[in-house]
């Protein structure tokens, strides 16, 4: 797994690619969190990633909740069809702010 | 379909979240070398990569030098996943997944395992201990 970082306009667009498994899970996690305590607003581009398990979507799950909780913006965008089916097995694409595009997630976060 | 008993794959690997993508690539060639679509290679994939973490993280507590060998056969209409591990037997009553109305992290790969798997028991104990788990896909 590999990760970029940027900011658009005050939104942090957090970017994964590849796979997020249990070894690159736990850095996943920590990215997400990291990234949390330092915006009000966090797009997890997840277009590039290939595989998620449990333990990937666990981070999602548990930035939703810090993010929710923090009372700050969280959505993922452009999810893949890999990401997608995993997500639609744990019922969670009904639970995630999801955004088609990069675009309509920086347009509703803005 | 003609009934047949095929070893499509059998692995020996230690209990390291770094081998897991060694194992899905395998899991997946030979899924579909087999005549699996896309999709049920997919599912075969998801089911035994959460299984070898429920090994690795549960039954082996994360030591990283537990064994795990996994074995596939194609069996008439059937693939027939095989799990084995020479942890503490695992108290099968307590292996179910979460309710999905929890929100909390965690506690999914259970509930994968069920949902893209036709059959899913834990095997009687082997004699010289350990877990041995077989799922079923079938694909007819």
């Amino acid at each position: 797994m590999i990760y970029r970082i940027k900011d658009e306009n005050g939104t942090t667009v957090v970017a994964f690619e590849g796979e997020v498994d249990l070894e690159s899970s736990p850095e996943a996690r920590r990215i997400l969190l990291d990234c949390l305590g330092r915006t009000s607003s966090l797009l997890v581009d997840l277009s590039a990633v290939t595989y998620i398990d449990s333990s990937g979507i666990a981070s999602l799950v548990e930035s939703f909740q810090n993010a929710r909780k923090a009372g700050r913006h969280f959505a993922l965008v452009a999810v893949s069809g890999s990401v997608l089916s995993v997500l639609r097995l744990s019922r969670l694409d009904k639970v995630f702010t999801i955004y088609d595009t990069l675009e309509d997630g920086l347009a509703r976060a803005g | 379909m003609e009934d047949h008993d095929q070893s499509l794959l059998k692995l020996r690997f230690p209990s390291q979240a770094d081998r897991l993508k060694m194992v899905r690539g395998a899991v997946s060639e030979a899924a579909k070398r087999c005549g699996c679509t896309a999709e049920v290679a997919r599912d075969i994939v998801i089911a035994v990569d959460e299984a070898c973490q429920n090994v690795i993280r549960h039954a082996y507590g994360g030591a990283s030098d537990g064994e795990i060998i996994l074995e596939i056969r194609h069996t008439g209409d059937e693939i027939v996943v095989f799990l084995r591990d020479f942890a503490k037997a695992t108290e099968v009553a307590k292996v179910k997944p979460r309710e999905l109305d929890d929100l909390r992290p965690g506690g999914l790969g259970t509930h994968f395992i069920g949902e893209v798997m036709d059959e899913v028991e834990f095997m009687p104990s082997p004699p010289d201990g350990g877990n041995l788990l077989r799922m079923v896909k079938r694909i007819a």
